[in-house]
């Protein structure tokens, strides 16, 4: 029973990360503008949330210039690819390779650690919260264990990324805002003709995507580590993609992919080199390749059928 | 399809604009250097000395170039054809088991002339097979090649050190490599030609297939532009729909030019393992199929851009190490930075000063640009 709880728990901790990447790139998605520049921004996000963290000594200051840092790669991300009409998977990998580079070469000059940032303590971090009662029902058996165990103990960043997933589905699917964002991912002519600003529309999409990536940043290194190692993303935007696929484009579905990827790692550092029942000893470079080979299958139609939206990666072009 | 720009001369296009956009690209990347407070303009002249200050830095710049000669061709056969073969660094990294399985197997009995070819199959073979999959499902059950071919140099890193932890690494040994290659499999240098040259070259991992990459980048202009399945690759980039109408069978454009995309990013194999360490080691790719696609944009995708633009990288990669001997805040990181800004540059921002080179040329002779006299305004 413990053995489960601490591998939920961890399942949690490592599925935010990217449950928030994966709204994020919903977003951005949903309004017809790919993004495959996940990793980059949540990577700028982490370092220079981090740093923010570090030098103000306040968590909060770092999430906000994590999330400012984040905005700023998705305007350049949106400036690309809607203003100037380019190819939205090249600006992507872009981003992707400036801010791998840039935040060790920055992080050595400001900090001299190696490409590490200063170690993060006391309100320079996201505290763990206790929610209320959680010592108090502690030992009520399996519901008590679940609620003191799995559901309080966990930084704010954590709460905030379960609750993104009916706040996001609250926007698309109830809001006029959701509505005309997915429109214009799928017919942005219609939205165009319906006089509402494809451009306008497509620039707040993917200032979503940079506040959500910027959080995912900041969980990163502000919460769930104290500090920023270089690539600590370690390609977790890309599992995020993955998972947005894996959901099809969906914001629930969204949060059980990055649970089951979530669970898919976290089982692999639990159980690393333990032999599995039946199977026997499981490589952990198989476990570790599982969300990419799975989303290949879903990708093929092997299992469901993953359609993305209908105007997704097609730069609109107002008059032909 | 239409593009929403007016014409420019021919010069103006392959080669004003593309040098702005460097250019652009190259002063942003100053930007970081003084951030980081040093001199950008004596980091350039460090960065140059060091690529090609001597006949060994020379060497070195061309060894580094060799890798991006491959995996640049790879990424422009599959532009030809409006395909983003993202997975050249998973293509490479694959082809290293043709390539080191091959060696492995014959380095005792057979000489390297003899190995080589065996190599450059294997090393083709695999890489082809490791692009067949994204290719075959894009073409058969429209999955995007972009994301198969991401997850697939996932997939293709974690085999691989499956592969050089728990197979291919010798008993008894720690590291994660195979055995050292015995000369079988080892390929000459090329250091010769620059000391025919007068230069000197004590030792650079220089080798024999520079001249091999060389000699694809040949290939590869002769079947893109003067071949039949070049032209309908080509037409089948220009529009698929013109493409089926000419009666160009979409699902074997898409599989023959991955799988030709993938056999060049495997070649990049060879350079590494047979011509410098002897050996297959983790993470041997070090990026390069990444680089590939910067170096195709800038390169415009075609050879006779994409050697200069290698040899470009290659300059920034040795140079790059040279530099962060001199200005310790300036690692060899940097060389991403700059090519995540080659990319955004030449790449997704490639159209940006276009109006306004436009309406300079405009102005300056209206029918530059294929407009009459009495229209000067431009785009």
């Amino acid at each position: 029973m413990d053995v489960l709880v601490q591998l939920l728990d961890a399942t949690i901790r490592v599925s935010v990360p990217l449950l928030l990447a994966c709204l994020a790139g919903l977003y951005s998605e949903r309004s017809g503008v790919f993004d495959i520049g996940l990793e980059g921004k949540m990577l700028a996000g982490a370092f220079i949330g981090a740093s923010a963290a570090a030098v103000s000594g306040s968590a909060w200051i770092g999430l906000l210039a994590a999330v400012g840092i984040s905005v700023f790669f998705a305007l350049v991300h949106g400036f690309a690819s809607i203003t100037h009409r380019g190819n939205q998977i090249v600006s992507g990998v872009a981003i992707n390779f400036i801010a791998a580079g840039s935040t060790i070469i920055l992080g050595q000059a400001w900090f001299r650690q190696g490409g590490r940032t200063p170690a993060l303590s006391g309100d320079a971090r996201f505290q763990a919260i206790t929610l209320p009662g959680a010592d108090a029902v502690k030992d009520v058996p399996v519901l008590g264990l679940l609620y003191s165990e799995l559901i309080s103990g966990h930084s704010i960043l954590v709460y905030v990324a379960f609750l993104m997933v009916p706040f996001t589905w609250w926007v698309l699917f109830r809001t006029r805002f959701g509505l005309r964002l997915r429109a214009v991912g799928e017919n942005p002519a219609a939205v165009d003709t319906a006089g509402i600003s494809v451009t306008w529309l497509r620039y707040r999409a993917v200032i979503c995507t940079g506040v959500l990536t910027g959080l995912a940043g900041a969980y990163l290194s502000v919460a769930q580590n104290a500090g920023f190692v270089k690539d600590m993303t370690a390609g977790k935007g890309f599992i995020a993609l993955a998972a947005l696929i894996f959901a099809k484009w969906k914001p629930v579905p969204a949060m059980f992919a990055c649970l089951l990827f979530g669970f898919l790692d976290a089982a692999s550092i639990r159980f690393q080199g333990m032999p599995w029942p039946v199977i026997g000893k499981v490589p952990v470079q198989l476990i570790n390749a599982l969300p990419f080979v799975l989303t290949v299958i879903l990708l093929a139609g092997f299992i469901g059928k993953a359609i993305p939206p209908r105007a997704g990666g097609v730069p609109y072009v107002k008059e032909r | 399809m239409s593009t929403p720009f007016a014409k420019l001369p021919a010069w103006a296009d392959y080669g004003l604009i593309p040098v702005v956009n460097l250019l652009v690209a190259f002063a942003v990347a100053g930007l970081v250097v003084l951030l980081v407070g040093e001199n950008p303009l004596r980091a350039a002249a460090i960065l140059f000395d060091g690529a090609f200050g001597s006949g060994q830095n020379i060497a070195y710049t061309l060894f580094y170039a060799t890798n991006f000669i491959f995996t640049g061709l790879a990424v422009a056969v599959a532009f030809h054809a409006g395909l983003f073969n993202i997975g050249g660094e998973g293509q490479a990294y694959i082809s290293g088991l043709g390539v080191a399985l091959v060696a492995l197997s014959f380095d005792a009995f057979l000489p390297w002339w003899l190995t080589f070819p065996l190599a450059i199959l294997g090393a083709a073979a695999t890489g082809a097979a490791w692009a067949f999959i994204p290719a075959y499902l894009q073409a058969k059950r429209g999955s995007h090649i972009v994301i198969t071919t991401i997850m697939f140099n996932f997939i293709a890193a974690s085999a691989m050190v499956y592969l050089l932890v728990d197979v291919l690494k010798p008993a008894g040994s720690m590291a994660p490599e195979t055995r050292t290659l015995l000369p079988g499999a080892q390929l000459p240098k090329l250091n010769w030609m620059l000391e025919a040259l007068g230069m000197s070259v004590r030792s650079a991992p220089l080798n024999i297939t520079f001249l091999l990459a060389l000699a694809l980048a040949f290939v590869v202009w002769a079947l893109v532009w003067r071949t039949r399945l070049g032209y309908e690759i080509r037409t089948f980039g220009f529009s698929p729909k013109a493409a089926r109408y000419a009666g160009i069978g979409e699902t074997r454009i898409i599989i023959v030019t991955m799988m030709i995309s993938g056999a060049l990013a495997g070649m990049m194999a060879l350079n590494p393992i047979m011509g410098d360490q002897h050996r297959m080691a983790l993470d041997f790719v070090a990026g390069a199929g990444f680089v590939g696609i910067a170096v195709a944009l800038m390169g415009r995708s075609h050879p006779a851009g994409i050697v200069p633009a290698a040899i470009l990288f290659g300059m920034l990669y040795q140079g790059g190490a040279e530099l962060a001997f001199e200005m310790p805040n300036i690692s060899r990181d940097m060389i991403v930075i700059i090519q995540g800004l080659v990319i955004l540059f030449a790449g997704a921002l490639e159209n940006m000063f276009r109006p306004t080179i436009q309406t300079i040329f405009a102005s300056l002779s209206p029918r530059s640009v294929g407009l009459p006299a009495a229209r000067g305004e431009g785009a």
